[in-house]
């Protein structure tokens, strides 16, 4: 019944899908968080509002954000040459991955952060807090669930964006399913890997919900 | 210790410009327990704010500690925020954090650390009775504990002084009770200036020494608590202080009776008056509306009454000279 099956490739691929996942993830993270605070800072009535930088901002994030996945990549292909030096592999498929994910990720940090309450904020100036302090003493942890709700959410969509990036040759189980299980009708293939990626979703939910759940105390 | 003078704040909106402060000018001494009271959107919560300049205001000076907070440059500002202790409404804490980091922040903020941080919240959790709950998280705690854990946040720098903004006004009566009492017994051990605003008047009535009435941006009337409880000049205040009060009704009163408010202040309050008067002068007294209770711990009682049957006058001249205050109210019909 799994006679396609090449379990060392299917080992390799797993491993780069998780790679891919992993670095992509760490540097969403790593840009999304700042400019999610950004965009909340310079939103109306906020600490640093400023209606043009807010504008400028929420104009890049939309663009970006509505852009297909697929045309994304392939637009970004001279830029990932540019940056890592190869459009192949996980290497290659790292930038086109946090272009895309960051943006989303950003607007979901926003999101959480416009969900703690204006008295923390306004208790915190009162105490004689700078906007800096204010930001990363109180607003990041009191946000803190939805931002790791959030990176849930976001990891979550960067599966099925590796498995994307696959057609540009970024190798993973992705890449897997479209060569073997889909353009030679390896079904096996296909199954193995969707379920593969299957399994791989509800364990980043989980992680995610615990998370969640740790750093929760309403 | 807090001076505003010409405090003039106007909010634009898309509907136009609104003025929510008017040339407010305010004093409040060291060691005083100022209330500020009036309806929503009276200007109350804005006039609050600016005293630590959560809202800058357009024009005017604000003075706390002979500091005009307005030339302060934005470092000298955090400073002086630090010894401006605030509380709020709805507690604002910080439900990540448990008490005792709540009660640390603001000294957290000022870059404070190790056993003197761990020290001075163990005190101020203890002063509290709070101690138990320090490793809880607010979500764990009663309103009236959270408000606590408040005020202890707010004292964490050792303020000069303490704002107060609607503090009591999310808490049942019993727990609205307990905060005053600690507020006064605050004020009376570390001479604590508070500045309290407050839609409630009994609030004033037990802790304030002096009041504010703000209606529409502009202050219409201001002294003593016991002066404007007792004999309130502008309409607004009366019509505050009327709130909840059964107001007499001047046609039960005996027919051609004479009516006569009686204010009585301190230990006279306590004395057999009326009816000496009464007995030496001749004259029958019927009771319409009364009020016995305490202004900031002073005694006070004040009547209306309606005399009959006798000289009146007479009646009024020697209230008079044994203190108690008379306003006539004309004759019953």
């Amino acid at each position: 019944m799994l006679d396609n099956i090449d379990w060392i490739e299917i080992g390799r691929a797993t491993v780069d899908t998780l790679l891919m996942l992993g670095g992509s993830l760490a540097l969403t993270v790593l840009f999304g968080v700042p400019l999610g605070v950004l965009l909340y800072l310079s939103g109306k009535g906020r600490l640093a509002a400023n209606p043009v930088l807010n504008a400028v901002l929420s104009f890049v994030v939309n663009v970006l954000r509505s852009v297909p996945f697929i045309i994304l990549l392939i637009v970004m292909l001279p830029v990932t040459v540019l940056l890592v030096g190869t459009s192949l592999g996980v290497a290659g498929a790292i930038p086109p991955l946090v272009v895309g994910a960051a943006p989303f990720y950003a607007r979901l940090v926003e999101t959480a952060l416009r969900e703690v309450d204006k008295g923390v904020v306004e208790a915190t100036q009162a105490m004689g807090g700078s906007t800096f302090q204010i930001v990363t003493r109180a607003l990041l942890p009191e946000a803190m669930p939805g931002i790791i709700a959030g990176a849930t959410v976001t990891a979550i969509a960067l599966v099925s964006y590796t498995a994307m990036a696959g057609v540009v040759g970024a190798g993973g189980l992705g890449d897997l399913a479209i060569r073997f299980g889909y353009q030679r009708f390896q079904t096996d293939v296909m199954v193995v890997t969707v379920v593969l990626l299957l399994l791989l979703v509800q364990l980043l939910q989980m992680i995610g919900d615990r998370l969640v759940t740790a750093v929760s105390h309403r | 210790m807090i001076r505003l003078e010409g405090v003039t704040k106007r909010f634009k909106s898309a509907a136009g410009e609104r003025v929510a402060l008017d040339a407010i000018d305010l004093s409040v001494k060291p060691g005083q327990v100022f209330g500020v009271v009036g309806r929503s959107g009276a200007g109350k919560s804005t006039l609050i704010r600016t005293i630590n300049l959560l809202e800058r205001p357009d024009a005017g000076r604000v003075v706390v500690d002979g500091q005009n907070m307005m030339d302060l440059a934005p470092a000298e500002l955090r400073a002086a925020r630090r010894r401006i202790g605030m509380i709020f409404q709805h507690f604002n804490l910080l439900n990540a954090k448990t008490i005792a980091e709540n009660v640390a922040f603001p000294l957290r903020l000022e870059g404070r650390s190790g056993p003197e941080v761990d020290r001075r919240v163990a005190d101020l959790l203890e002063r509290l009775g709070l101690a138990e709950h320090a490793r809880k998280h607010p979500s764990q705690l009663s309103g009236g504990q959270k408000q606590r854990v408040g005020i202890a946040r707010a004292l964490a720098c050792e303020p000069h002084v303490l704002l107060c903004d609607e503090a009591t006004s999310a808490l049942d009566p019993e727990t609205t009770d307990e905060i005053l009492t600690l507020l006064d017994q605050l004020n009376r051990d570390l001479n604590l200036t508070v500045v309290l605003i407050t839609h409630q008047m009994e609030v004033v009535r037990r802790v304030c020494d002096r009041v504010a009435v703000l209606k529409d941006g502009r202050v219409v009337e201001e002294g003593a608590t016991a002066d404007v409880f007792l004999h309130p000049q502008h309409a607004a205040t009366r019509a505050m202080l009327a709130e909840g009060e059964e107001a007499f009704d001047a046609s039960l009163a005996p027919a051609g009776g004479r009516l006569a408010r009686l204010t009585f202040r301190g230990s006279s309050t306590y004395e057999p008056e009326l009816s000496r008067v009464a007995r030496s002068v001749g004259v029958d007294y019927s009771i319409l509306s009364g009020r016995i209770s305490r202004i900031r711990g002073e005694p006070y009682g004040q009547l209306v009454v309606a005399f009959t049957g006798g000289d009146a006058e007479a009646a009024v001249s020697q209230l008079t000279a044994r203190g108690v205050r008379v306003e006539g109210l004309g004759e019953a019909a």
